[in-house]
């Protein structure tokens, strides 16, 4: 008998509306399996426990009384903590956030309540998203349920974890390398990352605003889609938020790939792709193959420039969007200073970790004046012929699959100390939010062996491509083994 | 040795759109509770981001058209990252390499110069920063406070070529600059109240040699501090050049109670405001339709209605000035409609009405003299009911009371006198009285015939008309 946190939340979705649970047998199967794991894996930053059993009891009322409730309501749904809540406290994993309660919600917030899903906690993260391992978090490190010797990869390490360990059962990320891609592959469950301008950023705490989108991490793609349909759509409070209509993304979940044009990214089998990436790649290619999809090799000269443009971009981005944390309006602040830069300088030096220092002064270095030009003006054309460089290969297929990360899950410790080391585990997801596009990751369980994550990348606006595309994987995946979840 | 000044002026306006420039919160931020009129955006929280008011580029464009400006069809705002606290985001949303307008220009309404507008462009404002002393003043509070109702209120920033070579001609334009804002109604351009502040740039070279070292002026809050700041600062430039020193670089502020510019930083002190495109905001695109729109909505401007001022019969020095002080302006057209002789009632506005005002220190629409009641005064004079004389009288009342004029007139039996033979009779007594007078104006000192009138007056308490009076006296003398 499967637990119900096991569960994706259309199963569960479906089970609450047959009447054979209900929305509190869910939060409490989540808030037993939170006190059995959470204190090894430390997901979360913070549970909200009791608010979330009322809102389960009230969702049954209300289902009770013959209400017409949303297809969603009352599955539990864990938040990355730079995800404006309302009333509810945020940090971002910093220390100079310590405290501050946010006076509003976030859009994506506002539509996940108009939904009745309940709101279970804020998950660990890099501090501001600055990392690929949950290491560098103010509050603690995050372990990987399936190995907790290894990270969970980040930045949205939390959400990724507790979704793979059933303390959540779907979980909003933010991506702007991979870092909803990249720990969903380590951790084995589904992450999007939707189109630019596709989900609002309003009430998303700034990173590096060009590349910034929030995505779903879940156990399946059904889940994956639905979350999206909640999450995404117009919005008249971000001016880089796109006007388009949403579609049903679940239509997109068929069986059939006719007329799919598959491409393969050439270097998914470089230097620094460890084997059992490369061979989990190869069965994947050969499953497509099998199905009669057209799969093709596709060059994209410029991927190399990618991880350099991307470390100049989001610093210099993020210098910016972090000046603000300086202890005057809110957050840490310091006591007993004489004048306005001392307490500038005590709160931002204790305030920080060493990596969003490194950051901030790389990004104050790329746009300094008499640098702006060699570094961030160069680096926006290298974006836009890596932009070019999707647009030419998506005339000849509609995705394009590679690896979601150069490895499986690393250990803890492994990569502090090297700094390149550890960007180099964006290297295959970062294009992506330089160009702009969509993409997935899913993952592939091969024996006692980690997963590994399959980078399904789309056009602007391509979510049905990578969705259609993603769910027959994972039922060919499912039929062959190869699949980890129910 | 004689020295040459060169001088350029940024000026910053507000604009009058009901909201701030990135979110809904209102402009009308003056009185309030120190942060109350802000939300998430215009506080920088976390997760914010700001979505342009079109509105504000609305007027921008709209002063970038009357500033005979080059109009963008593409433009972009930029971020200006520095640390201060009363920047709530830790950068101010500008625009940078490409603003709204550029390579403009306008004439001054007096010496009819032709100075160059560089640019025009849009951006935030920010809080204002409250230091709890006695004074006020930064280098006497031990802490300071931070109200943000103004933070993100839309500004426009004006750059001009540096034209002007003295500080009546910068005066002159930042004059005609207020009016010109005010005409097209996207600001108030009040400089007392912080709507409207300038910013100098000003250098001094002899003759012939080339051009100086320049400084930047801040704080003149008045058209009147502008003036004195730039000609303190001329001659400090030109007496530490004669005493053999040099001229820095620096930025200075003019301290309006002590007289004088004090340095504020040096050229090694400026800052690297590491500009780069604002990433959360979308490119700013002016099509012509839109541009078509706002050309068919502008409204006159100060020079058409000077020329339209000169056409109803007023001097071109009086238009301009009823038109440099827009509400003066509006109050004339108003009492055109109840009297219709322009040039009598501009004399009146600009003479007796002026004075009264400029000694109270208000607006004209502040008095409790209506445009209809101006009208009713003179027509009491052209119709004989008054003489000007006693109307100055009437003016001094109803300007004090508000009261009517026809009410003070009965009131105070000013009527003037119709009946000649009762001026007869006065005149023939004054002349009895001045025999003195009578024998010098026939003896050719003809200037003595207005004491005589003056006297006739006199007696009459002023009620008498002064041409029956000449006339009389003329007969009889």
């Amino acid at each position: 008998m499967l637990e119900l946190f096991e569960l994706p939340a259309w199963r569960l979705a479906e089970m609450m509306r047959s009447g054979k649970v209900t929305a509190l047998d869910i939060v409490e199967s989540v808030l037993e399996r939170i006190e059995e794991r959470e204190t090894e894996l430390h997901c979360y930053n913070e549970v909200y426990k009791e608010e979330a059993i009322r809102e389960a009891e009230e969702i049954d009322r209300q289902r009770k009384a013959g209400e017409d409730l949303p297809l969603l309501a009352g599955i539990p749904i864990a938040l990355k903590d730079n995800i404006c809540v309302r009333g509810k406290e945020i940090t971002c994993s910093s220390k100079i956030l310590r405290s501050f309660v946010s006076p509003y919600d976030a859009t994506v917030v506002q539509r996940i309540k108009s939904q009745k899903m309940i709101i279970i906690g804020r998950t660990n993260m890099d501090e501001f998203a600055m990392g690929s391992s949950t290491e560098n978090s103010a509050y603690g490190i995050t372990r990987n349920p399936l190995d907790t010797s290894r990270v969970p990869g980040g930045s949205s390490g939390g959400s990724a974890a507790a979704v793979a360990s059933g303390e959540a059962i779907v979980a909003l990320g933010s991506d702007t390398g991979g870092s909803i891609r990249q720990p969903a592959a380590f951790c084995g469950v589904v992450g999007l990352k939707p189109t630019y301008g596709l989900v609002s950023r309003y009430g998303l705490i700034a990173f590096a605003s060009s590349l910034d989108q929030i995505g779903p991490i879940t156990k399946d793609v059904r889940d994956a889609a639905l979350i999206l349909g909640v999450i995404a759509g117009k919005d008249d409070r971000d001016s880089t938020s796109l006007p388009v209509d949403v579609p049903r993304y679940e239509d997109a979940l068929g069986d059939t790939l006719d007329g799919m044009r598959i491409g393969v990214m050439e270097g998914y089998d470089a230097e620094g792709v460890s084997e059992e990436v490369v061979s989990a790649m190869e069965e994947v290619i050969e499953i497509f193959r099998t199905i009669g999809v057209d799969v093709k090799k596709v060059n994209l000269p410029y991927m190399e420039y990618a991880l350099p443009c991307y470390y100049i971009i989001a610093p210099a981005e993020a210098s910016s969007n972090l000046a603000r944390y300086d202890g005057v309006q809110y957050g840490m602040s310091e006591d007993g200073v004489g004048n306005i830069r001392e307490l500038y300088r005590k709160v931002r030096t204790a305030g920080f970790g060493d990596e969003v220092k490194r950051r901030i002064m790389m990004g104050t270095y790329v746009l300094s004046s008499g640098y702006y030009d060699a570094f961030y003006l160069k680096a926006q054309k290298v974006r836009t012929l890596i932009r070019q460089d999707f647009e030419r290969a998506f005339e000849n297929v509609d995705v394009i699959i590679g690896p979601t990360s150069p490895t499986v899950a690393f250990s803890i410790g492994e990569r502090t100390a090297n700094p390149i080391s550890m960007y180099l585990s964006d290297i295959f997801t970062i294009p992506v939010n330089l160009a702009g596009i969509s993409a997935i990751s899913v993952p592939v369980f091969r024996g006692d062996g980690l997963p590994v994550g399959i980078h399904i990348m789309g056009k602007v606006l391509g979510e049905m491509d990578i969705l259609r595309v993603s769910y027959r994987l994972e039922q060919e995946l499912k039929e062959r083994g190869l699949y980890h979840g129910v | 040795m004689e020295y040459e000044t060169v001088i350029g002026l940024e000026v910053h306006c507000q604009l009058l759109t009901d909201s701030k420039l990135f979110c809904g919160c209102s402009t009308d931020y003056i009185g309030k509770e120190p942060n109350t009129n802000v939300c998430p955006v215009c506080l920088g929280l976390p997760g914010s981001l700001p979505v342009l008011n079109k509105k504000a580029l609305e007027f921008a464009l709209r002063a970038a058209i009357a500033l005979n400006c080059e109009i963008l069809p593409y433009s972009h705002f930029y971020r200006k990252n520095y640390f201060y606290p009363d920047l709530p985001k830790a950068y101010q949303i500008t625009q940078y390499d490409i603003p709204v307008g550029r390579n403009g220009w306008i004439e001054l309404p007096y010496s009819h110069k032709r100075i160059g507008i560089t640019r025009i462009h849009l951006e935030e404002d920010a809080g204002k920063l409250v230091h709890p002393t006695k004074t006020g003043r930064i280098e006497h509070a031990t802490y300071s406070l931070v109200d943000y109702n103004r933070a993100g209120v839309p500004l426009i920033e004006i750059v001009s070529e540096p034209d002007f070579t003295s500080p009546s001609e910068a005066k002159e334009y930042l004059m005609e600059l207020r009016s010109i804002v005010q005409h097209l109604g996207i600001s108030d351009g009040n400089m007392e109240l912080g709507s409207m502040r300038c910013d100098a740039n000003v250098s001094v070279h002899k003759k012939g040699e080339r051009l100086g070292v320049k400084v930047e002026l801040k704080n003149m809050n008045s058209f009147k501090a502008l003036e004195r700041a730039l000609n303190y600062e001329i001659e400090r430039q030109i007496e530490l050049i004669e005493s053999g020193g040099e001229v820095e670089q620096e930025t200075r502020h003019w301290s309006e109670p002590e007289r004088k510019t004090i340095s504020l930083r040096g050229k090694e002190e400026a800052q690297d405001y590491r500009y780069f495109p604002e990433p959360d905001l979308l490119p700013i695109y002016v099509n012509d339709i839109m541009l078509k729109e706002i050309k068919k909505s502008m409204p006159e401007l100060p020079a058409d209605r000077r020329k339209r001022f000169v056409s109803m019969g007023i001097g071109e020095k009086e238009a301009s000035i009823m038109v440099i002080e827009k509400s003066i302006g509006d109050y004339f057209e108003e009492a055109v409609k109840y009297f219709d002789d322009a040039k009598i009632i501009a004399n009146w506005i600009l003479g007796d009405f002026l004075g009264e005002l400029n000694k109270a220190g208000m607006d004209i629409w502040d008095s409790k003299v209506k445009p209809s009641q101006l009208g009713r005064l003179l027509t009491l004079i052209k119709n004989g009911t008054i003489s000007g004389k006693i109307a100055k009288k009437v003016f001094s009342i109803m300007f004090s009371t508000g009261e009517d004029p026809d009410k003070i007139v009965k009131r105070e039996g000013l009527v003037q006198i119709v009946d000649t033979s009762e001026i007869e009779k006065v005149v023939d007594e004054v002349l009895r009285a001045n025999p003195d007078a009578v024998e010098s104006y026939h003896k050719g000192k003809v200037n003595i015939f207005n004491f005589l009138v003056g006297q006739v007056m006199k007696a009459t308490r002023g009620k008498a008309n002064p041409n029956v009076v000449r006339d009389i006296l003329q007969k009889k003398i």
